[in-house]
């Protein structure tokens, strides 16, 4: 079956989104997302992870098959993961310090982000080629960005509002998460 | 170290620090493989596994283990054991692999396995690091399965696959799907915090006459 | 791996070096050891349940077969046994050829996959030479909604909907196999979609159409090999 890499962006952008249909990386999402301001540069940074990850184990997929070593797939992929949000993170600080405050304390808490192992466990298990890989992660990523984005705003919201002391917290935010989901379902069928 | 500590240190993850409904962590699995009872079961049983070998491996290797590099060493460890249940349970049912998808290998970023072997199993002997996470992984497993019994009553009128109501029953098919598990783990939340907010109400209630 | 590992390592302030990468070698040692003996251990068990389970799927849609063997149809129009020696090349397309208890040909069964509602829909379905035709199919992996998509292996009317006529002219199908809206099937090559349930009607008819197109018309010239069992 041949997908075209703009039907795989959307259906990892809203069809399947990544969050709220696959429930990948709900820990951030139900964390992070209290406030706008720390909602935006967290899904970008998770976003640009996501793509580092994906090209890293999409090379490390040919190297493992070329050398008949599958069975050390997963291992390999989160020791490149953890790997590869160390060095972006090396890299922000001394060639973007701006930067690396505004994303720096997010990124260790990618590395145990599902959602970034889901993105390199997916392509391989669907066999995309190099630019829907490529597409995939970029879709994850917008997918995971506009639902924690989302969120944080129906949640700076729900601030004003009168709610039963009872309910705040975590148990009204999966509410919350429970009717996006829902309207989510209204994309379904949008990439066919 | 009495018996009645290690009880206490068993008891500590099955209940006070409850994997899920106090810790809300490890959600991804809790929420995306919870459509029945059996895939809840299994997912806990998978997840005991790991749980339990990463810590005794941790525990007996906690003085080697540079503290430098014990992230990235405990994340070694915990990959190897997932991608030994990821075997294991090809070997054992293939049904079940395909039921439980991607989640099984992504036991290996569930927050609670790492935050066990950092928190505890890098700093106790082996004993109370199999008990407590043992104990941990039965309140997760215990976890999974009121998630998944919820929706798998609610959303396919069965449990376990034994069908509970009559013919007539219209199973609510929302419940098993994404935002089902949503609105059940919302609403289990839920229930706990009026419970604690009542017992406070109460213990207040009691000091006050005293 | 223990060079992979020493790239998350930032540098040791404490510990010498050297310490950090012996205690991780060792580490990697006994992680390494462990997951090989878990994987040798496991894989007789792994492959044989691999085997059943395509077995009994494809013993449910071709009923009357009691054994298979597994064939790739190469591009070039040969068929080469699965495990035969040539690798799979690019293009191939992997069938399984069912076979009676007599050893003769019961139907041949391949997969096909198109996107459906919620993700991809992959079925396998049964080619019967004899009558040049689509017999039936059954779903392999589907996420499609309980109650409503799932209807496609249950609705009496859609099942009815086969044999589709799967004729070769050519180098492919005579007609494309289609799915037309509810009601409105007037040709034994189209499929009658259950109403409410179009997209994954749909996704069953585009996953037989893709995989028979190819298929079909390379099976026409090995029939004779295939007739009885190898």
């Amino acid at each position: 079956m041949h997908e075209s890499v703009w039907q795989i962006f959307i259906n990892a952008f809203l069809a399947n989104n990544f969050v709220l249909a696959m429930f990948l990386g709900l820990c951030p999402f139900i964390g992070v997302s209290g406030k706008l301001e720390t909602a935006v540069p967290m899904g970008a940074a998770t976003t640009f992870v996501m793509l580092v990850a994906s090209l890293c184990a999409y090379g490390l997929n040919l190297i493992l098959g070329a050398l008949g070593l599958e069975f050390l797939r997963l291992i390999a992929y989160i020791v490149i993961i953890a790997s590869a949000v160390q060095l972006v993170e090396m890299v922000l600080k001394k060639y973007s310090p701006g930067l690396f405050r505004a994303l720096g304390i997010y990124l260790p808490l990618i590395t145990t982000n599902c959602a970034v192992l889901g993105v390199a466990l997916f392509q391989t298990a669907r066999e995309y080629d190099f630019a829907q890989s490529l597409m995939f992660a970029v879709g994850a990523g917008a997918g995971f960005t506009l639902a924690i984005v989302l969120m944080a705003s129906v949640r700076e919201r729900l601030q004003l509002s009168d709610v039963p002391s009872v309910a705040q917290g975590t148990a009204l935010s999966l509410m919350l998460a429970g009717v996006l989901s829902l309207a989510f379902m209204g994309f379904a069928g949008l990439g066919g | 170290m009495s018996k009645t500590d290690r009880w206490d240190e068993f008891m500590e993850g099955v209940w006070r620090q409850n994997p899920i409904f106090v810790m809300v962590l490890g959600l991804c699995p809790a929420l995306a493989v919870t459509v029945s009872a059996v895939n809840a079961i299994s997912m806990g049983i998978a997840t005991t596994f790991v749980l339990t070998c990463s810590c005794v491996l941790v525990s007996l290797l906690r003085k080697l283990i540079p503290k430098e590099v014990r992230i990235a060493t405990y994340i070694v460890i915990i990959a190897t054991f997932v991608t030994v249940v990821d075997y294991l349970i090809q070997a054992v049912s293939l049904a079940l692999y395909d039921a439980l998808g991607a989640f099984i290998q992504l036991i290996v970023v569930n927050c609670i396995i790492l935050g066990r072997a950092e928190a505890h199993a890098s700093k106790n002997s082996p004993l109370p690091a199999l008990i407590n996470a043992l104990g941990m992984s039965l309140g997760f497993t215990l976890g999974l399965f009121a998630l998944g019994a919820v929706r798998e009553i609610l959303g396919a009128g069965s449990l376990f696959g034994i069908a509970l109501f009559g013919g007539s029953f219209q199973p609510w098919v929302v419940m098993v799907l994404p935002p089902g598990g949503f609105f059940v783990l919302g609403l289990w939340l839920l229930l706990f915090a009026a419970l604690e907010r009542r017992k406070q109400r109460k213990a207040l209630e009691v000091a006050q006459h005293a | 791996m223990s060079s992979e590992m020493n790239v998350s390592v930032p540098l040791p302030q404490t510990t010498p070096p050297l310490v950090m990468i012996r205690a991780l070698g060792l580490i990697a040692a006994i992680c390494g050891l462990i997951i090989v003996s878990a994987y040798q251990g496991t894989y007789d068990a792994v492959q044989e349940n691999k085997r059943i389970a395509v077995e009994r799927a494809v013993f449910k849609v071709i009923p009357t077969a009691k054994s298979i063997v597994e064939y790739w149809a190469l591009p070039d129009g040969q068929i080469e046994k699965v495990g035969a020696g040539g690798a799979a090349q690019q293009g191939a397309i992997k069938f399984y050829a069912g076979y009676d208890e007599r050893d003769a040909l019961a139907g041949i069964a391949a997969e096909g996959a198109a996107k459906g509602y919620a993700d991809s829909v992959r079925i396998l379905f049964a080619y019967d030479p004899g009558q040049q035709a689509i017999t039936g199919f059954g779903v392999v992996s589907s996420r499609e909604t309980p109650g409503i998509g799932d209807k496609i292996v249950t609705d009496k009317a859609f099942l009815a909907n086969f044999p589709l006529d799967a004729k070769v002219s050519n180098d492919s199908l005579a007609n494309e196999i289609r799915a037309v809206k509810n009601g409105s099937k007037t040709s034994p090559w189209q499929v009658d979609a259950i109403a409410g349930a179009t997209i994954t009607s749909r996704a069953v008819a585009k996953a037989i159409n893709d995989t028979a197109q190819a298929l079909v018309p390379r099976l026409a010239t090995h029939l004779d090999k295939l007739k009885d069992k190898p």
